[in-house]
């Protein structure tokens, strides 16, 4: 077995970020995200990389778009204001099918907000992460192992699609401390014949763009676009289920409301209560099927979120609205306790089972 | 025997530029300096927005087609990407680089980031159709400042390579122009410079060439280049502002 190290979330990002081959990254400080700017800081110039403080999250955005123009494997990371920045960065590289490393360390908004965890950035990032028609691969870690593997991952479908993954984290994913292995898998990196990196007067030069001012053009490009969306729909969802066999009741939870609703769970059941979590580690694409079969067979889903229920709203389309979905929350930093979600999952065994 | 051809640094695309345009020979002696200096299967260009956005058909090595404003934040990502093979440059407008960029070209300066920018200074929105730009003159009129600029109300226009020579950071900045043989000869050897700075490693270079829009400044094209000399020239005084290297020497 691999050593473990204690290591902070955001901590383990980074590390996990350049054991994927990532070398370089570039960023501007924000609370609660700024110890993945710091490491890299410390870590990229001992081994040839390059950690740049840009001026904004917008020229941070854009210094990533170069470096994915040319290939390489790149990354920024912010929290909730600073994603707001990169949006118009975020739409281009959609745009021009570069692949990029997003880091969201969610605090509460919206407006400056404040510095404590939140989810309340589910919409921006699995809907409207910018300007156009355009999707972004959104992966939610529920550990500091999560935070490692996932961060490999999004770099290889990133590369694989050709599109921007983002790790949708919260303060406390990148505040807490957990063992984690670096001993981490990684595949051998993909070419990119399409990469600005000179023709060296070998091959037509290659252009990186997202004008097409015929409208024809551009919109079969988006056309093109969602072919590839929809086969990532059919073939990368990823989710966790947890005690769903017998499940009665099922909660949605992703990130920390997950960690806190298996709490509740454990609870509910030395009570008797048969109660079960659906936990969708991809945020987009939102994993439909868990839901659609859980809706058969349970009473009630009860979407857990540290937003005004934002991820509830997919719950809903999933499960085709075949039982009631409710909300249990708290936002603008506040975490759902565990007593809140067991009270929330007794008055829907109230209810009775299907 | 050939005596005139195009730089293979062209490619054969029709441009789109208005008669008159400048854009057209800027275009040029960018292409022929690469010529020149051998490096077309190592650079990297970096459009923006704004009348030159469509540079990416134009030119023959690889091309990146920047969001507005931001093509020298773009271009520090593909320098630092590789950057013993990566000769880089970003061709931005007024709008582009002194308005909505002007961050990141203050920036990428201050870093000494070791890019090429050649700045078009047209004094006015050309692809939107005229409006009134960050350089546009005091009492100038366009579709946005249809009473001519009026600096209590709107400002003054921003001088690019006067600001920034003032911070330590950029190697080497001067303000060239392209209405009459003399100058273009002149321009060519700045954006040359601005080039083998590059090469040699010296950091961040900036041509800010004085332009013409005869179609949005409503002048015939010949009109338009005595303007520059008339009215552009004078705001905008021709010279190099900052010469890191040459000042060293002479010190």
């Amino acid at each position: 077995m691999a050593d473990k190290v204690l290591m902070k979330g955001n901590e383990a990002i980074a590390e996990a970020a350049i054991v994927a081959g990532c070398r370089h990254y570039f960023g501007y400080p924000i609370t609660p995200q700024t110890e993945i700017a710091a490491y890299m800081a410390k870590r990229m110039p001992k081994i040839g990389g390059t950690f740049l403080q840009a001026e904004s999250e917008i020229a941070a955005i854009n210094m990533v778009y170069g470096v994915a123009s040319t290939g390489k494997r790149v990354m920024t990371s912010s929290s909730s204001p600073g994603i707001s920045l990169k949006g118009e960065g975020l739409s281009y590289l959609a745009g021009a099918d570069l692949p990029s490393l997003v880091v969201n360390v969610q605090r509460g908004g919206p407006g400056l907000g404040g510095i404590q965890p939140s989810q309340s950035d589910y919409f921006q990032a699995t809907k409207a992460g910018g300007h156009g028609d355009f999707r972004m691969i959104v992966l939610a870690p529920a550990s500091v192992q999560e935070m490692a593997d996932l961060t490999v991952k999004g770099f290889e479908l990133a590369d694989k699609y050709r599109m921007t993954s983002m790790i949708l984290a919260d303060g406390t994913m990148g505040q807490m401390m957990e063992p984690v292995s670096l001993d981490l898998a990684v595949n051998p990196p993909i070419e990119k014949p399409w990469a600005t990196t000179g023709t060296k007067m070998e091959r037509e030069h290659n252009i990186v763009n997202s004008l097409f001012l015929v409208p024809e053009e551009l919109e079969k490009s988006n056309f093109e676009r969602y072919d590839r969306y929809k086969y990532i729909e059919e073939n990368e969802c990823m989710w966790e289920e947890y005690l769903m066999d017998d499940a009665e009741i099922c909660i949605a939870a992703f990130g920390i409301a997950a960690r806190v609703s298996k709490n509740a769970i454990n609870e509910a059941r030395k009570q008797g209560i048969k109660v079960g979590l659906i936990r969708p580690i991809t945020l987009w694409p939102f994993p439909n099927a868990p839901f659609k079969k859980a809706a058969d067979k349970v009473s009630q889903i009860i979407s857990v979120e540290l937003s005004m229920g934002q991820m509830i709203d997919d719950v809903r389309l999933a499960s085709e609205c075949k039982v009631p979905v409710t909300l249990s929350n708290r936002a603008g930093g506040m975490i759902p306790s565990p007593e809140q979600v067991l009270d929330a999952i007794k008055e829907a065994a109230k209810g009775g089972a299907k | 025997m050939v005596v005139f051809d195009k730089p293979h640094a062209l490619t054969d695309a029709p441009m789109h530029y208005c008669p008159g345009c400048t854009h057209g020979i800027v275009h040029r002696l960018v292409a022929e300096v690469i010529d020149e200096l051998g490096i077309e299967g190592k650079t990297i260009g970096v459009a923006p927005v704004g009348c030159s956005v469509m540079a990416y058909n134009y030119f023959n090595c690889d091309m990146i087609e920047a969001a507005h404003g931001r093509a020298p934040a773009v271009a520090t990502g593909v320098k630092r990407a590789d950057p013993e093979n990566h000769i880089v440059f970003t061709y931005q407008g007024d709008g582009d680089l002194a308005s909505i960029g002007m961050a990141e070209t203050v920036h990428s300066a201050a870093r000494n980031e070791n890019i090429t920018v050649i700045f078009i200074n047209n004094a006015i929105y050309g692809m939107t159709g005229g409006q009134m730009a960050p350089t546009s003159l005091p009492g100038q009129v366009t579709q946005t400042s249809p009473y001519g600029r009026d600096v209590t109300q709107c400002g003054y226009p921003v001088k690019v390579c006067e600001m920034l020579s003032k911070l330590d950071g950029p190697e080497y900045l001067e303000r060239v122009t392209v209405n009459n043989v003399k100058n273009i000869k002149n321009a060519k050897k700045a954006i040359k410079k601005a080039f083998q700075n590059q090469i040699d490693g010296k950091g961040f270079s900036l041509v800010e060439v004085v332009s013409s829009c005869p179609t949005n400044w409503g002048m015939t094209p010949k009109q338009a280049l005595q303007w520059i000399d008339e009215k552009m020239i004078p705001y905008y005084p021709l010279g190099v502002y900052k010469d890191r290297s040459a000042d060293k020497e002479e010190a």
